[in-house]
């Protein structure tokens, strides 16, 4: 993500008119609560989309790439692991949309949203790793996009609220009375 | 085959639309701007030119007061496209629904059409150097002191950082009261 402007901002006696609050004071945390779906269902949403992305520019490569005499595809684990990458894709596919539909209507709630940003960029770094091992060394090259794809995806998992943040909205939720 | 059922047909002529303003003003640019560590300003006025942001703000504020299937549309092409330069998802599916949802008439007025033009970017500063997913041991205060807030902190990792106009800080105007004291300041 080279290209964006993501900054560190430091505060110093900094005055801003009181109407410059936003909602009431004191609500700061429940907005936040609010809101986070939302951005969480997004970040799934990315996650789906990028997948696709790398996973067909990896088909184009395995078809086109050559070794023991003929292209990787034609391998078996190449198709096992398409197979597999493709599968997983699909149906996750299904669940966020499914979500998106949700939050339309209004009806999407915290713990599900959380289950969307969870699957999404797991699922999305699982599919970007195993699509730079198909790619071979020039999987680990700057100039292609599997690889791009390989360290902008990374970040998926942490921002927006961790992985292990959406386990323990989840997890909370399956043991509340 | 599991064909998408989420969009109609005007989502998807929508798409070809982002797609193409993408091929054209984004991609042929993208790796000057990883260079520049940072996309082109302008950038965000022809997007909002296009209604590519926030395009479920009211018709009253410029917007197309659109369902939340077109900002997936968006997110979905922009991830699709691999320009991860754009801080669009954040400005339109993030920062200006708080705006839109807890923001006073007068803040609305204010801010909300210049949003979906493209002439304010904005940002969210929620995470700290020393508080990452501890939302509630935030340390950064907005002290109240006559018509004013003063604030004093430091965030980091905020997306739009630079090019932001209006940024949403999280802080406490009571430090002692943990999550209760936790306000939201343009």
């Amino acid at each position: 993500m080279k290209a964006q402007d993501t900054s560190e901002l430091f505060f110093s006696d900094v005055r801003v008119p009181k109407e410059n609050l936003l909602g009431e004071e004191g609500k700061g945390f429940a907005y936040l609560m609010q809101e986070l779906p939302q951005e969480r269902l997004s970040i799934g949403i990315m996650a789906m989309a990028a997948s696709h992305t790398v996973l067909q520019q990896t088909i184009d490569y395995v078809k086109e790439r050559k070794a023991f005499g003929k292209p990787i595809a034609t391998f078996q684990n190449t198709q096992f692991k398409l197979a597999e990458l493709d599968t997983e894709l699909t149906s996750a596919q299904v669940f966020m949309d499914r979500c998106l539909e949700l939050l339309v209507q209004g009806e999407l709630d915290t713990v599900t949203a959380s289950k969307a940003k969870l699957l999404g960029s797991e699922l999305q770094c699982r599919i970007v790793d195993e699509c730079v091992q198909l790619h071979g060394g020039y999987g680990f090259m700057w100039e292609y996009p599997v690889a791009r794809a390989f360290a902008d995806s990374r970040v998926q998992r942490i921002y927006g609220g961790t992985s292990e943040v959406m386990k323990l909205i989840i997890g909370r939720s399956l043991i509340a009375d | 085959m599991i064909p998408r059922t989420v969009f109609e047909e005007e989502h998807e002529m929508f798409r070809s639309s982002v797609r193409r303003f993408l091929e054209e003003e984004v991609m042929p640019y993208h790796a000057q701007w990883e260079k520049d560590g940072q996309v082109d300003r302008e950038l965000w006025r022809k997007a909002g030119a296009q209604g590519y942001l926030v395009p479920q703000a009211p018709e009253i504020y410029g917007g197309a007061e659109a369902d939340f299937r077109y900002n997936a549309v968006i997110d979905e092409e922009v991830s699709r496209s691999g320009c991860t330069g754009l801080g669009w998802g954040v400005h339109s599916d993030i920062v200006v629904p708080y705006l839109m949802n807890y923001g006073s008439t007068a803040q609305k007025e204010r801010y909300i059409a210049a949003c979906v033009r493209g002439d304010i970017v904005t940002a969210i500063a929620m995470t700290e150097p020393g508080t990452g997913s501890d939302l509630q041991g935030i340390r950064t205060t907005a002290i109240a002191d006559g018509d004013d807030y003063v604030i004093n902190g430091s965030k980091t990792f905020i997306t739009n950082g630079q090019h932001a106009d209006l940024i949403v800080v999280v802080c406490k105007t009571d430090p002692g009261a943990g999550a209760a004291g936790t306000s939201l300041i343009l």
